[in-house]
């Protein structure tokens, strides 16, 4: 049947005219991504992997155990998830798939401060404006339930193959928690409290600063957590366009029909997985 | 009573209307129309119909209705939390609805503090950054703030709870907490929202005996919202009485118990505890007769006595201090014995009581005597009024006069 409306063709007009008219935007954002992608890789692959595992594992211990962490409440709380992060990383070192780890991690690290520049001011916005809220909560349910492929095609457009195309379309699936639970949380702060701040002659930006973000703030940290993950599982479409790391050696093992390969490394991605949600959850819980 | 204390807070026509058309129901307001109609006219609500009352300086200023009576609103008009509709309220001599929103933030900042039902604490925040909160908000060093929200949380009994969270503090903590952040910004206005509402009875009763205490010492002016009568007599000077967005009344607890301006309002007072209110200053008749010692003689007493068919009168000195009283049969014994003057028989043991003396203080005096109950005032002495046994068991047991008077005659048969 011939087609009544030829949407994509629009579509693939837009894309064209932003590609060409914006051309010099499109080169400094990728360079600006394609340096710090690089340049964290480098300077984490310089450090010894035993530090780094020892770095790590006491982050993890540190994020659980807080202010106890030198007694011997600490290490009921803390000693666990330390345990698993240096068995973890062990273990993705000892299948020699250290410097993958380290690119996919860099990825992600990339994608989230990115998702969550753009997300954490929309999710502001979006809780102080209803008009915002109408304009921006359609976008959100577009780009979650948009198969995530789809991004790469204009992905590669702009940016042709590499790491950049990979952290974009990670950005564009991760993004959307970030918004929706800056903006629930802030939502969700109490009206008194926020009555009372104006009272006592709060402006704007006080009760911004001073009442609704500390108040959102658990909500905001599993906002983040949540994006960390999605960025995380875009690893492996990731890499269908360029990107390096885990998420390429699970691309390659399906590509080669190879078990162990794709097996290894995709266990590499959950252990990755679980040591980032958990310590960014026990961050949050305080 | 004349009061001239200076006016701190004066409302002119206040008035507030929530919905979308509100200059049409301003106006048909205006035009007398009620608030049922406007409602189904325009959808808006009037919360507040032309309120006007005047604020004195030191005064605690309460407002009570029950819930939607635009009390609530009300207040929150005084500190533009609610934007009115109409009308104006001065601040000393200064119209606020008019201010930019730069002076607007500077008085809530330092002229007026205000305090909630839901306390509104920061939960996470210690109780000490929470009581210099708004010293925080208009800029204040750390120090500083520190130093005044330790002096704050003082006053409302709270020390050592400094480096608490508000969570862990009982509701009559955590408000406390909320007067002495109020406090702290040493505001001339404290606001108070239903601030003992949320509270348990016995914690509600001491928060408004320590309020009334800090009160003694700082003398704030306070306006404060209460549904709660009873709360409204104890620590309101003056009460305004609120239905339907409408001030019905303002007095005294006093003035509004002896005369309710309407049938809400004498609803609304029926059930109070009248005996700890009403006072010899109510009750008493205001010039009564009196001897004056040395101007009338036992025949002048005797005259006197039987023209108002009574055995007994005050006696008064020529300055009208009172003497005490002195009896009919006393009297007609001098009468005989050729006496010239009255002052022998004047029985000065008998009590008597001060304007301020409220029914419950005077019930106890006349236990064991049959005269009325001289009031006197309280630097001179001077006699003012008797306030009589029948009135005082009438106010008490708030039964008709002629009730008590068969009562009594009952009890004279048997």
């Amino acid at each position: 049947m011939d087609k009544l409306i030829d949407l994509g063709k629009y579509i693939e007009q837009g894309i064209n005219v932003l590609e060409e008219s914006l051309s010099g935007l499109w080169g400094a954002i990728d360079d600006v991504i394609s340096w710090t992608v690089e340049f964290l890789n480098d300077t984490f692959l310089a450090i010894p992997f035993v530090v780094i595992i020892a770095l790590v594992t006491f982050g993890a211990y540190y994020a659980n155990a807080g202010k106890q962490a030198f007694k011997k409440e600490g290490l009921k709380k803390g000693a666990g998830l330390a345990l698993f992060v240096v068995l973890g990383l062990l273990l993705i070192w000892a299948m020699g798939y250290w410097k993958e780890a380290i690119q996919t991690t860099t990825l992600v690290i990339v994608a989230t401060i990115i998702a969550l520049l753009f997300g954490i001011p929309l999710g502001i916005w979006a809780a102080r404006s209803n008009t915002a809220n109408a304009i921006i909560r359609p976008i959100l349910d577009l780009m979650q339930t948009m198969p995530a492929f789809v991004y790469l095609i204009p992905a590669i457009f702009f940016f042709s193959v590499g790491n950049t195309p990979g952290v974009i379309a990670t950005v564009i699936f991760s993004l959307p928690p970030a918004v929706r639970l800056t903006s629930l949380g802030i939502r969700n702060v109490p009206e008194d409290v926020i009555e009372a701040g104006h009272a006592f002659g709060a402006t704007d930006k006080q009760i911004l600063f001073k009442i609704q973000l500390p108040l959102a703030k658990t909500t905001i940290l599993a906002g983040i957590n949540q994006v960390i993950l999605l960025a995380l599982s875009m690893v492996v479409i990731a890499s269908m366009v360029g990107a390096k790391g885990l998420g390429a050696i699970v691309y390659q093992g399906i590509q080669q029909n190879d078990i162990a390969k794709g097996f290894e490394s995709g266990l590499g991605i959950v252990v990755l997985a679980i040591i980032l949600d958990r310590i960014t959850q026990a961050v949050a819980k305080k | 009573m004349s009061d001239n204390r200076k006016t701190k807070i004066k409302v002119e026509d206040l008035t507030l209307i929530f919905g979308k058309r509100k200059q049409e129901a301003l106006k048909l307001l205006e035009q007398g129309v009620s608030k049922e109609e406007i409602l189904k006219k325009t959808k808006c609500t009037v919360g507040v119909n032309r309120a006007s009352f005047e604020i004195k300086e030191g005064e605690v200023f309460v407002i009570m209705g029950l819930s939607g009576s635009g009390k609530s609103t009300l207040i929150r008009c005084l500190n533009r939390l609610n934007e009115p509709t109409a009308g104006k309220v001065f601040f000393d001599d200064h119209d606020i609805t008019r201010d930019t929103n730069k002076e607007l933030l500077e008085t809530r900042r330092t002229e007026m503090s205000m305090v909630f039902q839901k306390f509104g604490l920061l939960p996470h925040r210690t109780i000490l950054e929470n009581a210099g909160f708004g010293l925080e908000l208009r800029g204040e060093e750390k120090t500083t703030r520190d130093e005044r929200a330790k002096t704050a949380l003082e006053t409302v009994g709270l020390r050592g709870y400094e480096a608490q969270y508000p969570a862990e503090l009982s509701g009559g903590m955590q408000q406390r907490v909320g007067l002495a952040r109020a406090l702290a910004n040493d505001p001339e206005v404290l606001l108070m929202d239903e601030a003992f509402s949320a509270l348990d009875p016995l914690i509600k009763s001491d928060m408004q005996d320590e309020l009334l205490e800090i009160q003694d010492k700082l003398h704030k002016t306070i306006v404060f919202i209460t549904h709660d009568l009873d709360e409204a007599i104890k620590i309101g000077d003056r009460i305004a009485i609120m239905k339907d967005g409408v001030v019905e009344q303002i007095g005294t607890a006093e003035d509004i118990l002896t005369n309710p301006a309407s049938e809400y309002v004498e609803a609304f007072v029926e059930k109070v505890d009248r005996k700890t209110i009403i006072t010899a200053e109510t009750l008493m008749f205001k010039k009564h007769t009196a001897l004056e010692v040395h101007k009338d003689g036992p025949k002048g007493a005797v005259r006197k006595m039987r023209s108002i068919a009574v055995d007994q009168l005050p006696v008064i000195n020529e300055h009208k201090k009172f003497l005490g009283h002195v009896w009919l049969q006393d009297v007609l014994e001098l009468e005989k014995e050729q006496e010239k003057s009255i002052e022998k028989v004047i029985n000065t043991n008998v009590p008597s009581v001060y304007r301020h003396y409220t029914v419950e203080e005077m019930l106890p005096l006349i236990t064991g005597i049959r005269h009325p109950l001289a009031v006197i005032e309280e630097e001179t002495g001077k006699f003012l009024g008797l306030v009589t046994q029948t009135s005082l068991i009438i106010e008490a047991t708030r039964f008709e006069k002629k009730e008590v008077i068969k009562l009594k005659e009952q009890a004279n048969e048997l």
